[in-house]
């Protein structure tokens, strides 16, 4: 589904990934982990298009198509999700409005009929329960005003309005109480299907005792510097990140 | 052979025509209006065209507006050979309005207004100034002479005619009077028009003013209306303006309120080449409560001055102030808001604010809050912000799906959202939202339907 070859980006002249290898299949779930500036959000923005980023080397291919050359609508209309780790507040943009574009412009690009005004709230509803949004932030504008745990819940939700083939969670775990962060993950584990893929990026394993990955991978210094399954998330737990760095000759 | 070249300043020409036309002015004028009219004048010779010196004017030079313009006067009414209605249909479904025509500052004696409660009076200016000399000598240039502004003693020197309107004590009407202001000529024009309107105690009125060009030539027009609120009295006045890149639009409000007497103002700029509209409200009986909102839309080389100025000269009063400013291309805009709170106003409330968003490196604002405090029992803010287009939030949306095409129209029209959340009239707020959203996706947005072609 997609496949990181040698990527390379920096911000303002600086270079941040350092070439990164990645391939990630249908079906399976990958955690990125690593100390903090190892390059996992980074990683997750250059993924999804954010122009501040400059890709100077490599590519990336989405199911069989060259990633980079698309533009960040285009991606996500593709079927690339990223939850923001601080989702941006929009005053003025009602939840609907919003959402109806969103998903709409995604049919379009698809060349599916857009959904009609009473189809689309119907949709909405089912989705609402499913991922357990408080109904009323749907009112309201795009994320202004929402606690931390409103404001992840929300990009669950949108993920669920959006049906992505590839999810980026960036950070999700951030500032969440163990409560919300259940709701959050059981929102995502009830969103897998055989044919689409998850990338949990975090830095604390407590997210990943919910949503179990196949595939974790260790991000240091803009590098995948160690990948293995679901067992090197304790080992993460019980030494830190600094036995790595030690591995590596640090 | 000898070429002679006269260097007669716009100011000696424009007294010049004054003095021509003196005689057809005052035609069946009273005393009171002649006597307005000379002083008017004299005010105007000594404020002369406002140059960029004159710190209300800083921003916008009018000097280089008349300096050139050898317009026509519309002296006389236009003659009219078709049916107005068919040729002006406002194009909001459903909107049930009184409406009242004007062409080329006059008004349009067919306007129906039998529909009135008893005791109404809407009728010309022109008429008025005969047939109602007492209101008139009690109201007429009452608010406006004394603001020393020169486009307003030069709308009082030339001014003939426009619509007067006169709400009876108790009176409610609920129905919003349309005044549809249209030029349209066969020639470049300069336009002055005059309106007065009284609203008695307790009494209600909804104002909606639409200003259009329905012809290509260049027009100037000075548009000046005052407005005065009894107690208790309740008045919406709304200002949609959508005249093409030729006119130069100066617009002054203003408006006098007694105690407890309600204002709300929304100023909605759409279209319009060089415009100044001049907002000015006297809070002179206790508990009034003036609330002024604006939306300006501008781009290529268009120019929008919008002048405040609000006086609280009675305790306990209350305004607010949001301006907002969407510029694009070479556009320029300019906020000026005064407040002016008295010594004895205790108890003041006034608030305002001016947010512009710049969509190009070449669009420019200037923005100045004034504020002027003489006593220390107030409750007083301004705020002034000018940026662009918030990145994140527009990369947020593309990561939805949303081009950037349309995220950016997404955001704008949140950001001009909030002044028209504040229009009244239902049907009309939808009304705008529809247009407002138009004009950002660039989309001509006549708000009519009309026969002549004219949008350049």
């Amino acid at each position: 589904m997609l496949i990181i070859k040698d990527l390379h980006a920096s911000v303002e002249g600086k270079e941040i990934l350092r070439g990164i290898n990645l391939t990630i299949n249908a079906g399976e779930v990958h955690a990125i982990m690593g100390p903090n500036g190892s390059g996992k959000s980074t990683l997750a923005n250059v993924l999804a298009g954010n122009t501040n980023y400059e890709v100077t080397k490599g590519e990336v291919t989405f199911n069989g198509k060259d990633l980079l050359s698309m533009t960040a609508d285009v991606r996500a209309k593709e079927g690339l999700f990223l939850s923001f780790q601080y989702p941006v507040e929009i005053p003025g943009v009602s939840m609907i409005n919003f959402l109806k574009t969103a998903v709409n412009e995604s049919r379009k690009y698809h060349q599916l009929k857009e959904l009609s005004a009473g189809d689309f709230l119907k949709v909405m509803r089912e989705k609402k329960e499913m991922v357990q949004i408080d109904s009323q932030l749907t009112n309201r504008s795009v994320n202004e005003g929402f606690s931390g745990g409103e404001k992840k819940k929300n990009e669950i939700f949108q993920m669920a309005m959006l049906e992505p083939k590839l999810a980026i969670l960036d950070e999700t775990d951030s500032g969440l109480d163990i409560d919300a962060l259940r709701i959050v993950a059981n929102g995502v584990n009830l969103l897998k299907r055989a044919e689409n893929a998850t990338i949990v990026v975090t830095h604390y394993q407590r997210l990943l005792d919910y949503i179990v990955p196949d595939f974790v991978h260790v991000l240091y210094k803009g590098q995948i510097v160690k990948s293995a399954g679901k067992e090197l998330v304790l080992e993460l737990e019980e030494k830190g990140y600094d036995w790595i760095k030690k591995e590596l000759g640090e | 052979m000898t070429e002679t070249t006269t260097f007669e300043s716009a100011e000696q020409r424009i007294l010049q025509l004054f003095l021509e036309k003196e005689a057809l002015l005052n035609e069946e004028a009273s005393d009171f209006l002649r006597n307005n009219r000379e002083q008017s004048m004299a005010v105007f010779q000594r404020l002369g065209i406002p140059s960029r010196k004159v710190e209300n004017y800083k921003y916008t030079d009018l000097t280089k507006i008349f300096a050139q313009e050898r317009y026509n006067r519309a002296f006389h009414p236009t003659s009219f050979e078709f049916d107005m209605q068919e040729v002006f249909t406002c194009d909001v479904p459903e909107f049930d309005t009184h409406i009242l025509f004007h062409v080329n500052g006059w008004y349009f004696e067919q306007n129906k207004t039998d529909l009135f409660p008893k005791g109404t009076i809407i009728k010309s200016m022109k008429r008025a100034l005969k047939e109602n000399t007492d209101l008139v000598e009690k109201y007429y240039g009452k608010q406006a002479d004394a603001a020393n502004d020169p486009l307003a003693s030069l709308n009082g020197a030339f001014a003939q005619d426009g619509v007067f309107i006169y709400i009876p004590d108790h009176v409610v009407i609920e129905k919003p009077i349309q005044i549809i202001n249209l030029l349209r000529s066969e020639e470049d024009l300069y336009v002055t028009q005059r309106n007065l309107v009284i609203v008695g105690k307790n009494a209600q009125i909804k104002l909606m003013f639409c200003d259009h060009t329905l012809a290509v030539h260049s027009y100037i027009a000075n548009y000046l209306t005052e407005v005065f609120l009894g107690e208790d009295s309740v008045a919406d006045v709304y200002g949609i303006q959508n005249q093409h890149n030729g006119t130069a639009y100066f617009n002054g409000l203003y408006v006098h309120q007694e105690r407890n007497s309600q204002l709300i103002t929304n100023t909605i700029s759409l279209h319009g080449g060089i415009t100044r509209n001049h907002l000015q409200v006297d809070l002179q009986g206790e508990h009034a409560n003036a609330s002024l909102f604006g939306l300006t839309l501008t781009d290529k080389d268009q120019h929008s001055d919008i002048f405040t100025s609000i006086v609280h000269g009675q305790p306990g009063c209350h305004s607010n102030q949001i301006f907002k400013n969407v510029l694009d291309d070479n556009s320029t805009g300019v906020f000026t808001g005064r407040i002016h709170v008295m010594p004895g106003a205790k108890k003041t409330e006034a608030y305002q604010r001016n947010n512009s968003v710049l969509m190009t490196k070449a669009a420019k604002m200037n923005t100045k809050p004034q504020l002027v405090i003489d006593n220390d029992d107030v409750k007083c803010s301004h705020g002034a912000t000018v940026g662009q287009i918030n990145e994140e939030a527009l990369f947020y949306l593309q990561t939805r799906g949303i081009n950037e095409k349309e995220a950016r129209l997404m955001l704008m029209f949140a950001f001009a959202h909030e002044v028209l959340t504040n229009i009244r009239v239902e049907q009309l707020r939808q009304s705008i939202d529809r247009l407002v959203n138009k004009r950002l996706r660039g989309e001509v947005s006549r708000c009519h339907d009309c026969k002549l072609e004219c949008i350049r």
